[in-house]
């Protein structure tokens, strides 16, 4: 399977209250468990079922995600902080995996 | 039996043919065959957004991927791309839109992924990529990649007249049990539409792209071998002969478009 690669959009520095937008892509097959392969059996289910941000330990954003999200899941929210901290990603697969990724925001 | 059915079914004809029209005008830019148009133009505009976006443009993923592998050193003599080519974006920079080329040594048509293995075999001695391996797709894409904007101008002169020549027929003949030819949809048909999609003039501009229907990258050539089973024909091995001759026939069809790579296509 291909590598789990993450891309994300989260501004280096905000100001204090200011409402600002954080967007992630992952690549991942996300296959829902309903396709047949080309040797003709069913390709079982494998999606990332729970996306969260964790900002300085603290549960932001959380998604729980079904088969209906597609190939590559694209994800954008927005958030207000009021003090410089990491936010971290957790992407919960459904092979037991959690992939997790982390970016430091400076408040100003 | 009187006269006015007939006049009834006679009009409705003409406001059918008044429908028709109208459709018609709108699609006139698109299906007027006198300038190469990139498949672009054919998609949807959410679509589209999804290309130019280069957070969302999923075939960014590739070319992120080939980087890696431009700097990764392979094979017995420890050498990466970068140890001879250095940064791709200067020694790589419209390199794409020239292939495929004719190669004197080998005597033959090569494309860029057959250079890429050459390259690999007799300089890094290292293993040849896969063809359509997400390696072989990711470097390919990261290579044309540093094409991006440039005009595709590939040179069919001297030896090369040959296969485009031989591209050429390949293109024009019918074949399979639907007994089409790439003309008669890419050509004849262009802008009209086949089921729920509308037909392109079949440019090469956008490869690699990232097919969605695919769900990955995909090379011109498995979008030949693609086309080949849509029709029902028997499709060619990857790299062939006569899928390079029809790639640098269809290259040259569409010289003076821009290369768009990682170009999204529904």
């Amino acid at each position: 399977m291909a590598e789990f690669r993450i891309r994300k959009s989260v501004p280096e520095t905000v100001r204090k209250g200011e409402v600002f937008e954080i967007k992630t892509l992952v690549t991942h097959p996300m296959d829902n468990g309903f396709m047949f392969g080309r040797d003709g059996k069913r390709i079982p289910r494998h999606i990332i079922h729970r996306f969260e941000a964790i900002y300085n330990g603290k549960t932001v954003f959380g998604a729980d995600w079904h088969v209906a999200v597609s190939t590559n899941p694209y994800i954008s929210f927005h958030a207000l902080a009021e003090e410089s901290g990491t936010i971290e990603f957790r992407w919960h697969d459904d092979n037991g995996t959690v992939h997790v990724d982390s970016v430091y925001i400076q408040v100003i | 039996m009187s006269s006015t059915h007939f006049i009834g079914a006679f009009l409705a004809v003409e406001m059918l043919a008044a429908v028709v029209l109208t459709a018609h005008a709108q699609e006139r830019q698109l299906t007027s065959g006198a300038f190469p148009l990139s498949g672009y133009h054919y998609m949807g505009t959410q679509i589209q957004e999804l290309q130019d976006d280069e957070f969302l443009n999923p075939g960014r993923f590739a070319v992120d991927h080939g980087l890696e592998l431009w700097l990764e050193s392979d094979g017995s003599e420890g050498l990466s791309c970068h140890s001879c080519h250095g940064d791709a974006s200067v020694s790589m920079s419209g390199v794409a839109a020239r292939y495929p080329q004719f190669d004197e040594n080998r005597r033959s048509l090569v494309n860029l992924e057959g250079r890429i293995n050459e390259m690999r075999t007799e300089f890094m001695k290292a293993e040849p990529l896969e063809l359509e391996s997400e390696e072989m797709l990711a470097l390919a894409a990261y290579l044309t990649f540093q094409s991006l904007g440039e005009v595709m101008d590939v040179d069919v002169s001297g030896e090369a007249a040959r296969y485009l020549e031989e591209g050429r027929e390949y293109y024009m003949q019918r074949r399979g049990q639907l007994d089409l030819a790439c003309s008669q949809c890419h050509d004849e048909r262009a802008g009209m539409m086949l089921r729920g999609d509308r037909i392109s003039q079949g440019h090469v501009n956008g490869f690699p792209v990232y097919r969605l229907i695919w769900r990955s990258m995909g090379s011109r050539h498995r979008m030949f071998r693609w086309c080949n089973w849509a029709v029902r024909a028997e499709p060619r091995e990857l790299g062939s002969d006569e899928y390079l001759s029809l790639e640098l026939y269809l290259a040259w069809r569409g010289r003076g478009l821009n290369i768009e790579s990682p170009a999204v296509r529904p």
